[in-house]
């Protein structure tokens, strides 16, 4: 029986659709039982979330104070705890599970599996190297407990449906208070979360400038899109750090994807390869991007896009 | 302030186009330019800002691998940094056991911030930060695109999904570095000629007192699945008429 505890995440209210995907990864691991933990200060509304993802059998709530940011340093020596009887610890690859599922292996004293994108046995995966260009198959030692974070884009999430039994645990861990959490600024928007929309309209360098980044959002708002961008945009400041796209940024599956003015630079490409259908649109036919679109279309960017957003709606 | 340690890794350089083995058996290698990993060097960058800003301030650049990663660590050391270490050894060193040897560095040279970036370039493992600071029992601060330092502590701004998030870690401390946190000088010949002279000490995982260990292992080595090649479209009207046929708009 392999038992597969999964570190929920959440902002307090909801839970990161990226749990859901770490659950439809260890539901492929055959004879396993699934249990989510979520921490928290009140984690009541997050727990009831993850009890109704079809195929978790427990969810454990640890409320305490100290769990009002998800500080590694402070969320770490809990997960390391509740561990113990466990034989996978799985979390989301996103910058919380990043940060976070390290930290639990090395107090664990095991190995970590990285951006886990298929599962071939209980302790055989298959992940990307090399930005992608490499595919690895690695095998763990099946005596030890094995953690693990979840390449988000490879897994459709679980269904819901599910009612799993909700369980509080109180550990007793002695917390550091070496970490302390300052603040934090969002780009706050209305638009749908670039990790996890359906769709995605993403600008490169072609755009120019910031303000010109403008047609995007508005073509973005008319689809009920999110906004990503290349590497190359924001490095020019045309877009915000969290918007970028790519290997060293997101990397998202959203069901349409469209790079517009995007060359299609392997790093860029890494980070879109699971979306389902890639259209791209640019000036330069010989474009990388057009090797992986699914639907391309050569032109210049400032008449097409506006032109674009005027026939949607139509 | 006394000393900032930063952990150094020798990579396929970022320009290079990664072939995997027809055999299956890992990419080539064979005479492959090799550099240091493009997040470290940005972490050595950030090291050497703040010993402008401090002063009176020791920066040592340490690394694990073969012979050959003497010449990373001259880059280092062309760069600015005051002295090297090279934990030489042949074998694959895994993230965790990377994060024991830096442990043990860290126990013998005592620095007050551990540097280094927040992943390397050819696992992408993005493990070894965390996993030295919790086998250090220290704070870590992943992703850092701003580190401002104050008696005892650091305040870090990192690169979150949702934007940005700020934490104040205790020192010492281990931060690992994200993409914009700052870009790195361009080494000029006479450094080059200067590191030469600099000390760069050279070591092994025994001397250390550590032991080398396989935790994972690599049964195959794959090229990635290709996307086929889509269609062209001659107008916006075409691309749309095809978007809305698939139900995407």
């Amino acid at each position: 029986m392999n038992k597969i505890l999964i570190v929920g995440e959440h902002d307090g209210k909801s839970l990161n659709p990226a749990t859901a995907k770490c659950v439809a990864c260890a539901a492929k691991i055959a004879d396993s039982e699934i249990t989510i933990a979520v921490l928290g200060t009140d984690t009541a509304a997050v727990a009831a979330q993850a009890a109704a993802l079809a195929g978790v059998k427990t969810v454990l709530r640890v409320d305490r104070t100290e769990n009002a940011h998800p500080l590694a340093a402070t969320f770490a020596p809990q997960v390391a705890a509740l561990a113990a009887e466990y034989t996978h610890i799985f979390g989301p690859s996103t910058s919380f599970g990043k940060d976070l599922m390290p930290r639990v292996a090395a107090l664990l004293g095991v190995a970590q599996v990285s951006d886990l994108m298929a599962v071939e046995s209980a302790y055989k995966f298959r992940r990307p190297t090399y930005a992608g260009n490499a595919i690895v198959t690695v095998e763990a030692d099946a005596s030890r407990k094995l953690v693990a974070t979840v390449r988000v884009a490879s897994f459709e999430a679980a269904a819901g449906g599910g009612a799993a039994a909700v369980e509080s645990k109180s550990l007793s861990v002695t917390l550091p208070a070496h970490t302390r959490y300052i603040g934090a600024k969002s780009g706050s928007t209305d638009r749908p979360d670039l990790q996890t929309a359906s769709k995605v309209i993403s600008g490169g360098r072609a755009l120019g400038s910031a303000d010109n980044f403008k047609l995007l959002f508005s073509l973005a708002d008319k689809m009920g899109a999110a906004v990503g961008a290349s590497r190359a945009a924001v490095d020019a400041g045309y877009a915000a750090n969290e918007m970028q796209v790519g290997q060293t940024g997101k990397i998202i599956s959203p069901e349409i994807y469209i790079a517009i003015g995007i060359s299609g630079a392997i790093q860029h490409l890494t980070g879109i390869k699971d979306a389902r259908t890639i259209v791209a649109i640019n000036k330069d036919g010989e474009a990388p991007i057009f090797e992986v679109a699914d639907v391309g279309l050569v032109g210049d960017l400032f008449q097409i896009v506006p032109e674009l957003e005027r026939l949607i709606g139509s | 302030m006394q000393k900032i340690m930063v952990c150094i890794k020798r990579v396929v350089d970022y320009n290079v186009r990664i072939r995997v083995k027809p055999d299956g058996s890992g990419v080539m290698l064979d005479g492959v330019k090799m550099s240091v990993n493009p997040f470290d060097e940005i972490a050595l960058e950030e090291a050497l800002r703040i010993k402008e800003r401090l002063g009176n301030l020791e920066v040592v650049a340490v690394s694990i691998g073969v012979g050959d990663t003497q010449q990373q660590l001259r880059t280092a050391l062309a760069m600015g940094a005051d002295r090297a270490i090279l934990i030489q050894t042949d074998a694959a060193v895994e993230p965790l056991n990377a994060a024991q040897v830096f442990l043990a560095l860290a126990k013998k040279e005592n620095p007050d911030l551990i540097l280094l970036g927040k992943q390397a370039i050819d696992d992408d493992a993005n493990q070894t930060g965390q996993m030295l600071a919790a086998l250090w029992d220290r704070p870590q601060a992943t992703y850092a695109s701003k580190v401002e330092l104050s008696e005892g502590k650091a305040q870090v701004t990192r690169e979150v999904d949702a934007g940005l998030e700020t934490i104040e870690v205790d020192l010492p401390a281990v931060i690992t570095v994200d993409l914009r946190l700052n870009e790195p000088r361009y080494v000029k010949l006479p450094d080059i000629m200067k590191a030469k002279k600099k000390p760069l000490e050279v070591t092994s995982l025994d001397a250390l007192g550590v032991s080398h260990g396989v935790f994972l292992k690599t049964v195959k080595t794959e090229p990635p699945a290709q996307r086929q090649k889509g269609i062209m479209v001659k107008d916006v009207a075409e691309l749309v008429g095809i978007l809305k046929q698939k139900g995407l708009i």
